[in-house]
């Protein structure tokens, strides 16, 4: 096992970047079959572990994020995407809590994926690749989470397909997880979700630099096709009244429409920018496995059609967190899994926060989910022992 | 759902004296659903008190919110709409405070209180005492009181009953009642083997707990 500190831990607190690559004989085994040798994990931790190691609070992060979850992100030079809910003093309070995010396995910023070396064969793995599932990425943590000597984590916390594994991860390892936190999330990936993630996945092969996945060995990047899947990913995060809000019909620059195809509108010129930022930041083979493995998720699926099964016999105690804006991961499928959480006897809580911002207001700061989730988390801390 | 007035808000603290009666209705070490639970006061009685399993269920978000910090396990939705999702026999009790009048279907609600738990609790204001009843004789208007202080136009409780109208329609379900009190303007309880008119007059509120008919 090789390891790699890159910040300084004597800082109390400071994010600490590391990684640790497994040897040969940990393989990690695959839903599509067979196993991958040689893992990487790329991971960030913050605050310290405990003596008794209690405190430790896994944050799993959504399709496109990653492990600076509170951190200034080292190829933007923006904020950490979570900043609002994890930092000192924050309701995941790293003054307290020992908090760890690891890039997911498929991803793009140092754990195994399609941009990664494949030790067998030392070329890239590209689309060889075998295709990655939510439960596979939790195996993975969870060989993080063993690596790290930690044998329950207090709690395991993360929106959207972040939210999906925090729910895997109580139905994959029950005994290991004493709080979850499945923010803005569903139990199974939607017809209307799936559909927009082939969108994506069509641009990006319909680029002609995409070279069936073979484009890094060239130097090349799909990047206009990548752009636009983000361009359409990118409107599901937001609500049609907050568009309106911000947006509206406002000209870019301009005083009136040009008649051309030119981004005239605000919201054109918003979407482009967001499509190019992404494509500097993000690989596109990356992009392929990680909306594939939201498309599969379909927990009932995993237990005879009932999602209470899935956490039958599980001890953890759930926050459920919706928006009302939220139509990539509504209301009624967070209700979904609060159903199966109480068929199967768990301790379950569960809001809905109202707002217009849509999906990402998860990464928001609104005032009343920082106020649950910092008493659920509190209220939690002292059934576990953890002092303040 | 935000700004919406808990059903629970009804009363003032005043008169929650019904609390303690009610969860001396509660067995200790049981399973307990409180629906409707505001900022949590009864949830937190049983499960101190009492070393009750409970859950709660609460409308507002500023009292599911309470809750959620005090450790309790509360999920937003209402009594209405929610409860068709339990499972039958979830419970061993399930409570509801206050809320039976503001829900739009009460008695669909008391069926499954039924079949979510062995007993269902039962509170509620009781349109006929006499303060209410001579309101509306003597000032020929809406009765406004202490536990029903809200206009006709604005007010959540929109299935007032009394206690004689209560007993009947937990005949009509074919339910059984195990205890019943009345509590008087001071909280306290009406003579226990007063007969039910004498009850109606004088209670302004109602604790019943019931049970299915085939419950053991």
């Amino acid at each position: 096992m090789a390891e790699l500190m890159v910040a300084d831990p004597r800082r109390h607190g400071a994010p600490r970047g590391a990684s640790v690559t497994f040897s040969p004989d940990s393989r990690l085994p695959m839903d599509a079959g067979g196993s991958i040798e040689g893992v990487t994990i790329a991971y960030q931790t913050y605050g310290e572990l405990n003596a008794d190691k209690s405190n430790a609070i896994l944050v799993c992060h959504a399709l496109t994020g990653d492990q600076h979850v509170a951190n200034v992100h080292p190829v933007t030079g923006k904020p950490g995407w979570w900043t609002t809910m994890v930092g000192p003093g924050r309701p995941i309070d790293t003054n307290r809590f020992f908090v760890i995010c690891s890039n997911v396995i498929g991803g793009c910023m140092g754990s195994t994926g399609p941009a990664s070396v494949n030790p067998a064969t030392g070329r890239l793995w590209g689309l060889d690749l075998p295709v990655v599932t939510i439960r596979d990425m939790v195996r993975a943590q969870a060989m993080l989470i063993d690596h790290l000597g930690i044998d329950t984590l207090f709690c395991v916390a993360g929106g959207s397909m972040g939210g999906m594994q925090a729910l895997q991860w109580v139905a994959s390892y029950p005994e290991r997880v004493f709080a979850a936190l499945p923010v803005a999330t569903a139990p199974k990936h939607s017809a209307q979700n799936i559909a927009f993630h082939e969108v994506g996945r069509q641009a990006v092969m319909a680029d002609p630099d995409w070279l069936g996945g073979r484009y890094a060995e060239v130097g090349k990047q799909p990047t206009k096709g990548l752009a636009v899947a983000r361009m359409a990913a990118h409107i599901t995060y937001l609500s049609e009244g907050a568009l309106q809000r911000k947006f509206g019909r406002k000209l870019q620059n301009r005083d009136a429409p040009t008649f051309s195809f030119d981004a005239d509108f605000q919201i054109e010129n918003y979407l482009r920018h967001q499509g190019s930022s992404f494509v500097d930041r993000f690989d596109a083979n990356s992009y392929l496995y990680v909306t594939r493995a939201c498309d599969y998720f379909d927990l009932a699926a995993d237990y005879g059609g009932s999602l209470a099964r899935a956490f039958v016999g599980a001890k953890t105690r759930f926050c459920v967190v919706s928006f009302t804006s939220d139509w990539l991961y509504t209301t009624a499928e967070a209700r979904a899994i609060v159903h199966a959480l109480n068929a199967a006897s768990l301790p379950v809580s569960f809001v809905e926060i109202d707002t217009d911002k849509g999906h990402d207001a998860f990464l928001l700061d609104e005032p009343d989910f920082m106020a649950t989730t910092s008493g659920f988390l509190e209220s939690a801390a002292k059934a576990r022992g953890i002092g303040a | 759902m935000n700004g919406e007035a808990s059903a629970y808000e009804i009363a003032p603290s005043s008169a929650r004296v019904d609390l303690l009666v009610l969860a001396d209705m509660v067995e200790r070490g049981s399973r307990a659903l409180d629906v409707g639970c505001g900022d949590g006061s009864l949830l937190k009685i049983l499960a101190e008190q009492r070393d009750v399993d409970c859950r709660g269920i609460e409308l507002s978000q500023a009292g599911v919110n309470e809750c959620v910090a005090k450790g309790l396990s509360v999920v937003q939705g209402d009594a209405d709409a929610d409860l068709v999702d339990y499972p039958d026999d979830a419970f061993d009790f399930v409570i509801l405070s206050q809320t039976l009048q503001a829900t739009r279907r009460p008695r669909e609600v008391l069926q499954h209180m039924l079949r979510i738990g062995r007993r269902a609790i039962v509170s509620f204001p009781n349109f006929g005492h006499w303060r209410v009843r001579a309101q509306l004789m003597f000032t020929g208007r809406m009765p406004r009181t202490r536990t029903l202080g809200y206009c006709w136009y604005d007010t959540p409780n929109i299935h007032l009953c009394t206690i004689e109208d209560f007993v009947d329609l937990v005949h009509e379900i074919d339910a059984r009642i195990e205890r019943a009190a009345a509590l008087d303007r001071s909280g306290a309880k009406v003579r226990v083997n007063a007969p039910w008119w004498a009850w109606n007059l004088f209670g302004e509120q109602a604790v019943f707990l019931l049970r299915r008919k085939d419950a053991i």
